[in-house]
Protein backbone atom coordinates (compact mmCIF):
# COMPACT_ATOMS: atom_id res chain seq x y z
CA UNK A 1 0.00 0.00 0.00
CA UNK A 2 1.09 3.31 -0.90
CA UNK A 3 0.85 6.35 1.28
CA UNK A 4 -1.48 9.53 -0.99
CA UNK A 5 0.49 11.82 -2.42
CA UNK A 6 -0.13 14.68 -4.89
CA UNK A 7 1.02 13.84 -8.75
CA UNK A 8 2.33 16.67 -10.44
CA UNK A 9 3.24 16.23 -14.47
CA UNK A 10 5.20 19.20 -15.48
CA UNK A 11 6.33 19.71 -19.22
CA UNK A 12 9.01 21.39 -19.34
CA UNK A 13 12.57 20.75 -16.99
CA UNK A 14 12.23 24.35 -15.66
CA UNK A 15 8.55 23.54 -14.33
CA UNK A 16 9.81 20.18 -12.96
CA UNK A 17 12.98 21.84 -11.14
CA UNK A 18 10.82 24.71 -9.69
CA UNK A 19 8.36 21.78 -7.91
CA UNK A 20 11.47 20.57 -6.54
CA UNK A 21 13.05 23.49 -5.55
CA UNK A 22 9.63 24.50 -3.77
CA UNK A 23 8.63 21.14 -2.29
CA UNK A 24 11.79 20.07 -1.30
CA UNK A 25 12.26 16.78 0.96
CA UNK A 26 8.35 16.41 0.46
CA UNK A 27 8.48 15.37 -2.98
CA UNK A 28 10.10 13.09 -5.19
CA UNK A 29 11.26 12.99 -9.04
CA UNK A 30 9.04 9.84 -10.41
CA UNK A 31 9.35 7.86 -13.83
CA UNK A 32 8.68 4.77 -13.81
CA UNK A 33 8.71 3.71 -10.07
CA UNK A 34 10.42 0.54 -10.06
CA UNK A 35 12.78 2.15 -7.64
CA UNK A 36 10.67 4.47 -5.84
CA UNK A 37 7.55 2.85 -5.30
CA UNK A 38 9.11 0.01 -3.92
CA UNK A 39 11.05 2.36 -1.62
CA UNK A 40 7.57 4.00 -0.98
CA UNK A 41 5.74 0.95 -0.08
CA UNK A 42 8.18 0.14 2.81
CA UNK A 43 8.05 3.02 3.84
CA UNK A 44 11.66 3.99 3.56
CA UNK A 45 10.31 7.04 1.60
CA UNK A 46 7.31 9.26 2.18
CA UNK A 47 6.96 11.76 -0.06
CA UNK A 48 3.82 13.61 -0.21
CA UNK A 49 4.36 15.00 -4.05
CA UNK A 50 5.94 12.68 -6.80
CA UNK A 51 7.25 15.05 -9.50
CA UNK A 52 6.68 13.11 -13.12
CA UNK A 53 9.41 13.78 -15.44
CA UNK A 54 7.95 11.33 -18.14
CA UNK A 55 6.23 14.05 -20.37
CA UNK A 56 9.23 16.57 -19.85
CA UNK A 57 10.74 17.64 -23.61
CA UNK A 58 14.03 15.52 -24.61
CA UNK A 59 14.07 12.56 -21.59
CA UNK A 60 12.75 10.22 -22.88
CA UNK A 61 14.80 10.54 -26.25
CA UNK A 62 18.43 9.33 -27.22
CA UNK A 63 20.51 11.36 -29.50
CA UNK A 64 24.05 11.86 -30.71
CA UNK A 65 25.72 15.06 -29.17
CA UNK A 66 29.06 16.25 -30.60
CA UNK A 67 31.04 16.78 -27.78
CA UNK A 68 32.78 20.43 -27.82
CA UNK A 69 35.95 20.27 -25.80
CA UNK A 70 37.61 23.29 -24.99
CA UNK A 71 38.82 24.06 -28.41
CA UNK A 72 35.75 22.94 -30.32
CA UNK A 73 34.97 20.24 -32.27
CA UNK A 74 37.79 18.18 -33.71
CA UNK A 75 37.90 17.64 -37.94
CA UNK A 76 37.40 14.28 -37.95
CA UNK A 77 34.15 14.71 -35.87
CA UNK A 78 32.92 17.87 -38.01
CA UNK A 79 33.15 15.41 -40.88
CA UNK A 80 30.87 13.16 -39.19
CA UNK A 81 32.28 10.12 -40.84
CA UNK A 82 34.18 9.50 -37.43
CA UNK A 83 32.63 8.52 -34.62
CA UNK A 84 35.45 9.70 -31.66
CA UNK A 85 34.15 12.67 -29.79
CA UNK A 86 30.45 12.31 -30.71
CA UNK A 87 28.65 10.93 -27.39
CA UNK A 88 25.38 8.73 -26.82
CA UNK A 89 23.22 10.71 -24.82
CA UNK A 90 20.36 9.11 -23.01
CA UNK A 91 17.49 11.12 -21.62
CA UNK A 92 16.55 10.08 -18.13
CA UNK A 93 12.96 9.03 -18.61
CA UNK A 94 14.08 6.23 -21.79
CA UNK A 95 13.48 2.91 -20.59
CA UNK A 96 15.64 0.15 -20.33
CA UNK A 97 13.64 -1.70 -23.29
CA UNK A 98 14.06 1.29 -25.38
CA UNK A 99 17.76 0.94 -24.98
CA UNK A 100 17.81 -2.45 -25.44
CA UNK A 101 15.93 -1.67 -28.86
CA UNK A 102 17.02 1.41 -29.77
CA UNK A 103 19.23 1.43 -32.99
CA UNK A 104 21.26 4.03 -32.46
CA UNK A 105 22.64 2.68 -29.28
CA UNK A 106 22.96 -0.67 -31.20
CA UNK A 107 25.76 1.06 -33.88
CA UNK A 108 27.59 2.88 -31.58
CA UNK A 109 27.30 1.44 -27.85
CA UNK A 110 26.17 -2.24 -29.09
CA UNK A 111 27.06 -3.52 -25.00
CA UNK A 112 24.65 -1.23 -23.59
CA UNK A 113 21.72 -2.59 -25.65
CA UNK A 114 22.99 -6.12 -24.65
CA UNK A 115 23.33 -4.99 -21.08
CA UNK A 116 20.04 -3.21 -20.90
CA UNK A 117 18.41 -7.00 -22.48
CA UNK A 118 19.19 -8.24 -19.09
CA UNK A 119 18.31 -5.88 -16.56
CA UNK A 120 16.14 -6.89 -13.97
CA UNK A 121 13.28 -9.05 -15.45
CA UNK A 122 11.25 -7.83 -18.87
CA UNK A 123 8.46 -6.08 -16.72
CA UNK A 124 10.69 -3.58 -14.32
CA UNK A 125 12.68 -2.77 -18.45
CA UNK A 126 9.40 -1.98 -19.70
CA UNK A 127 8.87 0.74 -17.48
CA UNK A 128 12.15 1.15 -15.48
CA UNK A 129 14.08 4.06 -16.64
CA UNK A 130 17.93 4.51 -16.92
CA UNK A 131 17.58 8.27 -14.91
CA UNK A 132 15.79 6.12 -12.39
CA UNK A 133 18.37 3.16 -12.39
CA UNK A 134 21.31 6.06 -12.18
CA UNK A 135 19.51 8.33 -9.52
CA UNK A 136 18.85 5.81 -7.04
CA UNK A 137 22.45 4.24 -7.16
CA UNK A 138 21.29 0.97 -6.04
CA UNK A 139 25.23 -0.71 -6.00
CA UNK A 140 23.83 -3.35 -7.93
CA UNK A 141 23.17 -1.72 -10.79
CA UNK A 142 23.91 -2.49 -14.02
CA UNK A 143 24.44 0.54 -15.92
CA UNK A 144 26.28 2.41 -13.36
CA UNK A 145 28.76 -0.64 -14.03
CA UNK A 146 29.22 -0.78 -17.63
CA UNK A 147 28.92 3.11 -18.04
CA UNK A 148 31.70 3.73 -15.89
CA UNK A 149 34.12 1.75 -19.07
CA UNK A 150 32.23 4.32 -21.29
CA UNK A 151 33.95 7.64 -19.53
CA UNK A 152 30.11 8.15 -18.72
CA UNK A 153 29.16 11.94 -16.99
CA UNK A 154 25.76 12.72 -16.18
CA UNK A 155 23.60 15.91 -16.92
CA UNK A 156 22.02 17.56 -13.94
CA UNK A 157 19.33 20.27 -13.87
CA UNK A 158 18.42 22.98 -11.54
CA UNK A 159 16.69 26.51 -11.23
CA UNK A 160 20.52 27.34 -10.98
CA UNK A 161 21.04 26.12 -14.08
CA UNK A 162 22.77 22.98 -15.69
CA UNK A 163 25.98 21.24 -14.56
CA UNK A 164 27.49 17.86 -16.18
CA UNK A 165 29.14 15.47 -13.85
CA UNK A 166 30.99 12.32 -14.48
CA UNK A 167 29.52 9.33 -13.62
CA UNK A 168 31.78 8.58 -11.04
CA UNK A 169 31.85 11.81 -8.79
CA UNK A 170 27.70 11.93 -9.15
CA UNK A 171 27.49 8.08 -7.19
CA UNK A 172 29.24 8.46 -4.12
CA UNK A 173 28.51 5.43 -2.63
CA UNK A 174 24.73 2.97 -1.85
CA UNK A 175 21.76 4.80 -2.29
CA UNK A 176 23.64 8.33 -2.61
CA UNK A 177 24.60 10.57 -5.21
CA UNK A 178 25.71 14.33 -5.82
CA UNK A 179 22.53 15.62 -6.82
CA UNK A 180 20.85 18.38 -4.48
CA UNK A 181 17.23 18.24 -3.49
CA UNK A 182 16.37 20.46 -6.55
CA UNK A 183 18.37 19.01 -9.20
CA UNK A 184 17.30 16.62 -11.55
CA UNK A 185 18.57 14.01 -13.42
CA UNK A 186 18.31 14.69 -17.29
CA UNK A 187 20.38 12.66 -19.02
CA UNK A 188 23.26 10.37 -19.17
CA UNK A 189 26.14 10.86 -21.98
CA UNK A 190 28.09 7.66 -22.69
CA UNK A 191 32.05 8.28 -24.65
CA UNK A 192 31.41 5.30 -27.09
CA UNK A 193 34.88 2.90 -27.44
CA UNK A 194 36.85 3.15 -30.56
CA UNK A 195 36.02 0.33 -33.21
CA UNK A 196 39.04 -1.54 -32.50
CA UNK A 197 37.44 -2.63 -28.93
CA UNK A 198 36.16 -5.92 -27.63
CA UNK A 199 34.01 -5.56 -24.60
CA UNK A 200 31.99 -7.80 -22.11
CA UNK A 201 29.76 -7.32 -19.46
CA UNK A 202 29.47 -10.71 -17.07
CA UNK A 203 26.96 -10.49 -14.05
CA UNK A 204 26.65 -13.40 -11.52
CA UNK A 205 24.37 -14.25 -8.74
CA UNK A 206 21.03 -16.15 -7.42
CA UNK A 207 18.66 -13.38 -6.57
CA UNK A 208 16.97 -10.93 -8.13
CA UNK A 209 19.87 -8.42 -8.42
CA UNK A 210 23.37 -9.84 -9.14
CA UNK A 211 25.92 -10.64 -6.71
CA UNK A 212 28.70 -9.17 -8.28
CA UNK A 213 29.15 -7.30 -12.27
CA UNK A 214 32.02 -6.84 -14.51
CA UNK A 215 32.81 -5.16 -17.19
CA UNK A 216 35.37 -5.21 -19.25
CA UNK A 217 36.72 -3.27 -22.68
CA UNK A 218 39.94 -3.83 -24.52
CA UNK A 219 41.00 -1.96 -27.36
CA UNK A 220 43.55 -3.40 -29.62
CA UNK A 221 46.15 -1.83 -31.67
CA UNK A 222 44.29 -3.10 -35.11
CA UNK A 223 40.76 -4.10 -35.87
CA UNK A 224 39.05 -6.59 -33.79
CA UNK A 225 38.15 -9.69 -35.35
CA UNK A 226 40.00 -12.52 -37.04
CA UNK A 227 43.20 -13.17 -39.36
CA UNK A 228 46.24 -11.95 -39.38
CA UNK A 229 45.11 -7.97 -40.33
CA UNK A 230 43.15 -7.78 -37.17
CA UNK A 231 44.88 -6.21 -33.58
CA UNK A 232 46.32 -8.28 -31.13
CA UNK A 233 48.19 -6.03 -28.68
CA UNK A 234 45.81 -4.26 -26.09
CA UNK A 235 46.56 -0.13 -26.23
CA UNK A 236 43.61 0.67 -23.64
CA UNK A 237 41.80 -2.08 -20.90
CA UNK A 238 38.56 -0.64 -18.86
CA UNK A 239 37.65 -2.80 -16.02
CA UNK A 240 34.73 -1.83 -13.88
CA UNK A 241 33.20 -4.26 -10.91
CA UNK A 242 29.69 -3.26 -9.60
CA UNK A 243 27.96 -5.07 -6.78
CA UNK A 244 30.54 -5.60 -4.20
CA UNK A 245 31.51 -2.37 -3.03
CA UNK A 246 29.77 0.08 -2.10
CA UNK A 247 29.76 1.16 -5.65
CA UNK A 248 30.94 0.30 -8.20
CA UNK A 249 34.68 1.74 -9.37
CA UNK A 250 37.03 1.01 -12.06
CA UNK A 251 40.45 -1.37 -11.38
CA UNK A 252 42.97 1.18 -12.56
CA UNK A 253 45.29 -0.98 -11.71
CA UNK A 254 44.20 -4.01 -13.31
CA UNK A 255 43.82 -2.26 -16.23
CA UNK A 256 46.88 -1.09 -16.09
CA UNK A 257 48.66 -4.60 -16.02
CA UNK A 258 46.63 -5.61 -19.24
CA UNK A 259 47.90 -2.52 -21.39
CA UNK A 260 50.52 -4.26 -23.89
CA UNK A 261 49.68 -7.42 -23.58
CA UNK A 262 48.66 -9.51 -26.00
CA UNK A 263 44.76 -10.67 -26.55
CA UNK A 264 46.32 -14.25 -27.96
CA UNK A 265 48.18 -15.13 -25.04
CA UNK A 266 45.73 -13.07 -22.26
CA UNK A 267 46.13 -15.82 -19.58
CA UNK A 268 48.99 -14.67 -17.30
CA UNK A 269 48.11 -10.90 -17.90
CA UNK A 270 44.14 -11.74 -16.91
CA UNK A 271 45.12 -14.05 -13.93
CA UNK A 272 47.26 -10.92 -12.58
CA UNK A 273 44.73 -8.47 -13.30
CA UNK A 274 42.02 -10.34 -11.64
CA UNK A 275 43.64 -10.84 -8.56
CA UNK A 276 44.46 -6.79 -8.72
CA UNK A 277 41.02 -5.93 -8.99
CA UNK A 278 39.91 -8.57 -6.47
CA UNK A 279 42.80 -7.24 -3.79
CA UNK A 280 41.07 -3.86 -4.60
CA UNK A 281 37.41 -4.24 -3.92
CA UNK A 282 36.06 -3.22 -0.76
CA UNK A 283 33.28 -5.84 -0.06
CA UNK A 284 30.51 -5.95 2.88
CA UNK A 285 29.15 -9.35 4.34
CA UNK A 286 25.48 -9.90 3.12
CA UNK A 287 22.63 -11.87 2.05
CA UNK A 288 24.68 -11.98 -1.19
CA UNK A 289 27.58 -13.30 0.28
CA UNK A 290 30.57 -13.60 2.48
CA UNK A 291 33.37 -10.61 2.19
CA UNK A 292 35.82 -13.26 1.29
CA UNK A 293 33.70 -15.33 -1.30
CA UNK A 294 32.88 -12.05 -3.03
CA UNK A 295 36.39 -11.16 -3.09
CA UNK A 296 37.32 -14.58 -4.50
CA UNK A 297 34.43 -14.52 -6.93
CA UNK A 298 35.27 -10.67 -8.36
CA UNK A 299 38.87 -12.77 -8.98
CA UNK A 300 37.07 -15.41 -10.88
CA UNK A 301 34.41 -12.97 -13.06
CA UNK A 302 37.12 -10.37 -13.99
CA UNK A 303 39.03 -13.42 -15.20
CA UNK A 304 36.18 -14.53 -17.50
CA UNK A 305 35.12 -11.36 -18.58
CA UNK A 306 38.50 -10.86 -19.88
CA UNK A 307 38.47 -14.24 -21.53
CA UNK A 308 35.50 -13.39 -23.12
CA UNK A 309 36.02 -9.83 -24.22
CA UNK A 310 40.09 -11.67 -25.69
CA UNK A 311 37.98 -14.25 -27.68
CA UNK A 312 35.55 -11.30 -29.24
CA UNK A 313 38.92 -9.51 -30.00
CA UNK A 314 39.97 -12.41 -32.03
CA UNK A 315 36.92 -12.99 -33.55
CA UNK A 316 36.52 -16.56 -31.85
CA UNK A 317 33.20 -17.67 -30.05
CA UNK A 318 33.92 -17.37 -26.66
CA UNK A 319 32.84 -19.96 -23.76
CA UNK A 320 29.71 -17.71 -22.86
CA UNK A 321 27.84 -20.55 -20.06
CA UNK A 322 28.82 -20.02 -16.49
CA UNK A 323 26.39 -21.29 -13.81
CA UNK A 324 24.28 -18.65 -12.27
CA UNK A 325 26.02 -16.15 -14.93
CA UNK A 326 24.95 -14.08 -17.45
CA UNK A 327 27.09 -12.50 -20.37
CA UNK A 328 26.02 -9.94 -22.26
CA UNK B 1 -8.07 11.87 -10.95
CA UNK B 2 -10.45 10.36 -13.69
CA UNK B 3 -8.24 7.78 -16.47
CA UNK B 4 -10.20 6.36 -19.47
CA UNK B 5 -8.98 3.43 -19.62
CA UNK B 6 -9.61 0.18 -21.61
CA UNK B 7 -9.70 -2.85 -20.25
CA UNK B 8 -10.06 -6.63 -21.43
CA UNK B 9 -11.52 -4.55 -24.47
CA UNK B 10 -14.40 -2.75 -22.44
CA UNK B 11 -13.56 1.13 -22.03
CA UNK B 12 -14.27 2.31 -18.22
CA UNK B 13 -13.95 5.78 -16.96
CA UNK B 14 -12.61 5.64 -13.43
CA UNK B 15 -12.03 7.83 -10.66
CA UNK B 16 -8.96 6.91 -9.06
CA UNK B 17 -6.32 8.01 -6.54
CA UNK B 18 -3.03 8.84 -7.43
CA UNK B 19 -1.51 6.38 -5.45
CA UNK B 20 -4.11 3.79 -6.28
CA UNK B 21 -2.00 0.79 -7.75
CA UNK B 22 -3.25 -0.84 -11.18
CA UNK B 23 -3.58 -4.10 -9.17
CA UNK B 24 -5.76 -2.86 -6.52
CA UNK B 25 -7.96 -0.94 -8.99
CA UNK B 26 -8.40 -4.07 -11.59
CA UNK B 27 -8.78 -6.67 -8.14
CA UNK B 28 -11.03 -4.23 -6.07
CA UNK B 29 -13.06 -1.89 -8.68
CA UNK B 30 -12.95 -4.19 -11.22
CA UNK B 31 -13.24 -7.48 -9.47
CA UNK B 32 -10.71 -8.97 -11.82
CA UNK B 33 -9.15 -11.60 -9.43
CA UNK B 34 -6.55 -12.89 -12.00
CA UNK B 35 -3.79 -10.91 -11.28
CA UNK B 36 -2.41 -11.93 -7.95
CA UNK B 37 -0.39 -9.88 -5.29
CA UNK B 38 2.38 -12.13 -4.22
CA UNK B 39 5.62 -10.44 -3.78
CA UNK B 40 4.57 -6.99 -4.49
CA UNK B 41 8.16 -5.90 -5.47
CA UNK B 42 8.13 -6.82 -8.86
CA UNK B 43 10.36 -10.14 -8.38
CA UNK B 44 7.49 -13.10 -9.01
CA UNK B 45 5.58 -12.12 -12.00
CA UNK B 46 2.31 -13.16 -10.31
CA UNK B 47 1.00 -9.57 -10.58
CA UNK B 48 1.67 -9.20 -14.82
CA UNK B 49 -0.70 -7.52 -16.69
CA UNK B 50 -0.43 -6.09 -20.20
CA UNK B 51 -0.12 -2.50 -20.81
CA UNK B 52 -0.70 -1.50 -24.36
CA UNK B 53 1.38 -4.70 -25.21
CA UNK B 54 3.73 -4.48 -22.48
CA UNK B 55 4.37 -6.81 -19.45
CA UNK B 56 4.03 -4.84 -16.35
CA UNK B 57 3.57 -5.35 -12.67
CA UNK B 58 0.52 -4.18 -11.60
CA UNK B 59 1.90 -4.02 -8.19
CA UNK B 60 4.28 -1.45 -8.56
CA UNK B 61 2.27 0.76 -11.58
CA UNK B 62 0.38 3.77 -10.61
CA UNK B 63 -3.27 2.68 -12.15
CA UNK B 64 -3.20 6.65 -13.43
CA UNK B 65 -0.35 5.42 -15.75
CA UNK B 66 -3.14 3.34 -17.80
CA UNK B 67 -4.84 6.65 -18.78
CA UNK B 68 -5.54 6.40 -22.15
CA UNK B 69 -3.68 2.75 -22.41
CA UNK B 70 -5.45 -0.85 -22.84
CA UNK B 71 -5.09 -3.24 -20.26
CA UNK B 72 -5.36 -6.91 -20.93
CA UNK B 73 -5.54 -8.95 -17.77
CA UNK B 74 -5.90 -13.08 -17.90
CA UNK B 75 -9.71 -12.77 -18.00
CA UNK B 76 -9.60 -11.46 -21.56
CA UNK B 77 -7.47 -13.92 -22.92
CA UNK B 78 -10.13 -16.36 -23.72
CA UNK B 79 -13.08 -15.41 -26.28
CA UNK B 80 -15.85 -16.69 -24.74
CA UNK B 81 -16.32 -20.13 -24.45
CA UNK B 82 -13.04 -20.70 -26.41
CA UNK B 83 -9.46 -20.70 -24.73
CA UNK B 84 -6.90 -19.00 -25.86
CA UNK B 85 -3.95 -21.01 -27.67
CA UNK B 86 -1.62 -20.54 -24.48
CA UNK B 87 -4.40 -21.46 -22.32
CA UNK B 88 -5.07 -24.37 -24.43
CA UNK B 89 -1.24 -25.66 -24.39
CA UNK B 90 -0.52 -25.06 -20.82
CA UNK B 91 -3.52 -27.13 -20.27
CA UNK B 92 -2.21 -29.94 -22.83
CA UNK B 93 0.86 -29.61 -21.54
CA UNK B 94 0.45 -30.13 -17.54
CA UNK B 95 2.12 -26.21 -17.27
CA UNK B 96 -0.58 -25.93 -14.05
CA UNK B 97 -0.19 -26.64 -10.84
CA UNK B 98 -1.17 -24.77 -8.20
CA UNK B 99 -2.36 -22.36 -10.58
CA UNK B 100 -1.17 -18.95 -8.76
CA UNK B 101 1.91 -18.33 -11.43
CA UNK B 102 -0.50 -19.24 -14.40
CA UNK B 103 -1.80 -15.91 -15.14
CA UNK B 104 1.09 -13.91 -15.14
CA UNK B 105 3.32 -17.25 -17.33
CA UNK B 106 0.01 -17.18 -19.92
CA UNK B 107 0.05 -12.81 -20.20
CA UNK B 108 4.07 -12.81 -20.14
CA UNK B 109 4.03 -15.33 -23.02
CA UNK B 110 1.81 -13.45 -24.69
CA UNK B 111 3.65 -10.30 -24.68
CA UNK B 112 6.83 -13.04 -26.00
CA UNK B 113 4.75 -13.89 -28.47
CA UNK B 114 3.86 -10.65 -30.34
CA UNK B 115 7.74 -10.11 -30.48
CA UNK B 116 9.30 -13.54 -31.48
CA UNK B 117 7.41 -14.66 -34.40
CA UNK B 118 9.27 -18.54 -33.81
CA UNK B 119 10.77 -18.51 -30.76
CA UNK B 120 13.49 -20.40 -29.68
CA UNK B 121 13.45 -22.42 -25.79
CA UNK B 122 16.26 -19.50 -25.14
CA UNK B 123 13.84 -16.68 -26.11
CA UNK B 124 11.59 -18.22 -24.27
CA UNK B 125 13.29 -18.57 -21.16
CA UNK B 126 15.14 -15.49 -21.56
CA UNK B 127 11.47 -13.40 -21.48
CA UNK B 128 10.17 -16.02 -18.39
CA UNK B 129 13.07 -14.86 -15.99
CA UNK B 130 11.48 -13.21 -13.45
CA UNK B 131 8.24 -15.08 -13.96
CA UNK B 132 8.45 -17.73 -10.99
CA UNK B 133 6.80 -20.66 -10.17
CA UNK B 134 7.10 -22.16 -6.82
CA UNK B 135 5.82 -25.49 -7.79
CA UNK B 136 8.91 -25.41 -9.60
CA UNK B 137 7.17 -26.59 -12.90
CA UNK B 138 8.82 -24.67 -15.44
CA UNK B 139 10.34 -27.62 -18.19
CA UNK B 140 6.20 -27.69 -18.79
CA UNK B 141 5.37 -24.37 -18.97
CA UNK B 142 8.20 -23.67 -21.26
CA UNK B 143 7.02 -26.43 -23.14
CA UNK B 144 3.30 -25.25 -23.39
CA UNK B 145 4.53 -21.59 -24.89
CA UNK B 146 6.63 -23.18 -27.65
CA UNK B 147 3.95 -25.98 -27.94
CA UNK B 148 1.58 -22.73 -28.30
CA UNK B 149 4.01 -20.44 -30.67
CA UNK B 150 4.15 -23.67 -32.72
CA UNK B 151 0.49 -24.06 -33.17
CA UNK B 152 0.44 -20.33 -34.44
CA UNK B 153 2.88 -21.00 -37.24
Amino acid sequence: MLRPFTLHRPETADEACALLARLGEDSAAYAGGTELLLMMKLGLLRPRHLVDVKRIRGFGEIGLESHLGPRGPSPATAGGANSEGTRLTIGAAVTHRAVERSALVGARCPLVGSVARHVANVRVRNVGTVGGNLAFADPHSDLATLFLTLAASVELVSPRGRRELPLADFVRGPWETARASDELLAAVRLTPWAGDTAAAYVKFGVHERPTLAVAAALRLDGPVGAGRRGGDRIVDARVAVGCVGPKPERAAAAEACLRGASVADLEDAARAASDIAAAGVDPADDLYGSADYKREMVAVFVRRALGIAAARARGVAPATRFPHAVVA
Amino acid sequence: MTIHTVVNGRPHDLDVAPHALLLDVLRDTLDLKGAKRSCDTQVCGACTVLVDGLAVSACTYLAVEADGRSVLTVEGLAEGESLHPLQRAFVEAGAVQCGFCTSGMLLTAKAMLSEHDRPTRADVLHYLRGSLCRCTGYRKIVDAVLAAAETRS
